[in-house]
């Protein structure tokens, strides 16, 4: 049955994890983060699905149980913050490599290094140009409510598998820590049959399965590189999610995802109480990004302001998809500082409106 | 209808179960909620505030700096929030360690003394809904049976034995808060 309950981000995740018919949950804690392990611990899922919840020795132990649990072709998913989501990139890379689904949460945080444990977007280059080393890229998805925390690890698990590729929801502090309603979805029952190509013990009626990312013939390695781009165009053609808010009209357009888009809800209405027509524009897959629409109304707009809690990097894909059609100019606050909904509207007004 | 409500005070003093008791009262009466914690290294005595936003439409921005109601529990808190509050909006505050009281003449100013009813309660615990009740008491956003449900739902099931004291405690919140400044209405 579908339940409404009054939850944190991080609690959506672990709860909405467990209903999805997740296999096992691998992770190490840290902040701010670490109530989506706490949760599952207190929740024993073990007791109500079968689902395994196990706290690794390390954030690289994690992924490569995620690994080991992916190539046997269970719903696996883990979940950390930034640096620790960058210890995961060398295994990230090698699921990437034997194309293994499973599904990597990374709420961030303030960076680089050890950082601040408040909220930040600044690992969204880390996470939509493969992160690890090699020609991949994740499926990134982006929440920005604690409803969507809930729905995208489903949905998380339903892309990874159709498409074989690790996804990650890119999320931070701010949602992982916010309390809202949710509606939880029913218990999906966890997967009796497995994929064919999963290493469940070979029968005598087909040859062995082998999950690996290594190819020292280059003329392999590049047709698996070729194949595996094919997949990644093919997500660029099906899989680009987006929400539009007052653009019909809007003469200047505000782009930003996940905290930064509910916010810039927000400025565009103060802004449009001020005489200024914005819009908002808010990418949900960050890969495959939504350059088709950016493209068509670059040609309508005056000026696009990208916001994020970064030193400007999605900006530089906005830019790309803008192709120079109109001016592309970026704010944003750092080191866990939130813009406010009014600091949206001014820096709105200093770039276009001189 | 949007309320966008900061409560703010010291770690310990209920502050985020507060928020969360209010938060959870919007939701039994169907209304969107939101509650966005100061998180951060806070430790108790440390300073702990919450931003809660009550709408009958979907909520936009969960973060914002200016507010309907401003609920101040301490002078660090007072010395940050009072300029916040919006012209004509209130601010609610606890008179226990304020030694700067507010000054602005375009907000309406409430006085719950919660800490020293607490005392006399002999419950430190209830405190904050205390504060709750004497908010309430000045802007009725929800129904006094839909706090009751909030409580409940908010406190873990070995604690419901004292829902009754807590509701108590937000009744005579609602007979102890006084005015201390209204501004003139146009």
């Amino acid at each position: 049955m579908k339940e409404l309950k009054l939850m944190k981000g991080n609690e959506a995740i672990a709860e909405a994890a467990i209903r999805a018919g997740a296999d096992a949950y691998f992770g190490y804690p840290i902040t701010p983060q670490s109530e989506i392990l706490e949760y599952l611990m207190a929740e024993k899922p073990h007791e109500r699905t079968g689902m395994v919840v196990l706290q690794a020795e390390s954030e690289i132990a994690a992924i490569n149980m995620v690994y080991g649990g992916a190539a046997c072709g269970r719903k696996v998913i883990t979940s950390s913050s930034s640096p620790g989501i960058s210890l995961k990139q060398e295994g990230l890379s090698y699921i990437a490599g034997s194309e293994l689904p499973c599904v990597v949460v990374n709420v961030v945080r303030g960076g680089p290094g050890l950082g601040t444990i408040q909220p930040a977007q600044s690992d969204y280059f880390q996470a939509v140009k493969g992160g690890g080393h090699g020609d991949y890229r994740l499926i990134v998805l982006a929440p920005q409510s604690v409803q969507e925390m809930a729905d995208f690890v489903d949905l998380g698990f339903e892309l990874a598998f159709k498409y074989r590729n690790p996804l990650m929801i890119l999320t931070d502090g701010a949602l992982g820590q916010m309390m809202e309603k949710v509606w939880l979805q029913e218990q999906k029952p966890r997967m009796k049959t497995f994929p064919e190509w999963a290493t469940t013990g070979k029968t005598p009626d087909r040859e062995r399965n082998i999950i690996t990312s290594l190819d020292l013939d280059s003329a392999e390695q590049e047709k698996f590189n070729m194949k595996i781009q094919e997949k990644y165009r093919k997500m660029e053609a099906e899989e680009v999610r987006f929400e539009t808010t007052d653009t019909e009209d809007a003469e200047y357009l505000l782009v930003a995802y996940g905290t930064s888009a509910r916010i810039c809800q927000k400025s565009v209405r103060l802004a449009r109480d001020k005489g200024i027509k914005a819009g908002l524009l808010r990418p949900v897959t960050l890969f495959p990004f939504p350059k088709k629409i950016l493209s068509e109304l670059a040609g309508k707009v005056r000026g696009i302001l990208t916001v994020e809690m970064s030193t400007g990097q999605m900006v530089e894909d906005v830019r790309l998809a803008v192709e120079g059609k109109v001016q592309v100019e970026h704010y944003g606050r750092m080191g866990g500082i939130i813009p406010s909904p009014e600091d949206i509207v001014d820096a709105l007004g200093k770039n276009f409106l001189k | 209808m949007t309320e966008e409500i900061i409560i703010a005070g010291f770690g310990g003093q209920g502050v985020l179960s507060m928020g969360k008791i209010l938060a959870y009262s919007g939701i039994m009466q169907d209304q969107e909620v939101s509650w966005m914690p100061s998180y951060g290294p806070e430790m108790r005595g440390g300073t702990a505030n919450v931003t809660v936003i009550l709408s009958d439409e979907p909520i936009s921005s969960p973060i914002i700096n200016r507010f309907d109601t401003a609920i101040i529990l301490n002078q660090q808190s007072m010395d940050k929030f009072e300029g916040s509050v919006k012209a004509g909006g209130l601010l609610l505050y606890d008179g226990n360690g304020i030694t700067r009281h507010p000054e602005r003449k375009d907000i309406r100013v409430y006085r719950v003394d919660a800490a020293e009813e607490a005392a006399k309660m002999e419950s430190a615990r209830i405190f904050n809904m205390i504060v709750l009740g004497g908010f309430l008491k000045v802007k009725p956003l929800v129904k006094i049976e839909n706090v009751r449900k909030g409580i409940a739902e908010s406190l873990p099931e070995r604690h419901h034995g004292l829902i009754p004291l807590n509701e108590k405690a937000v009744l005579r919140g609602m007979e102890i808060v006084k005015q201390v400044f209204e501004p003139e209405t146009k």
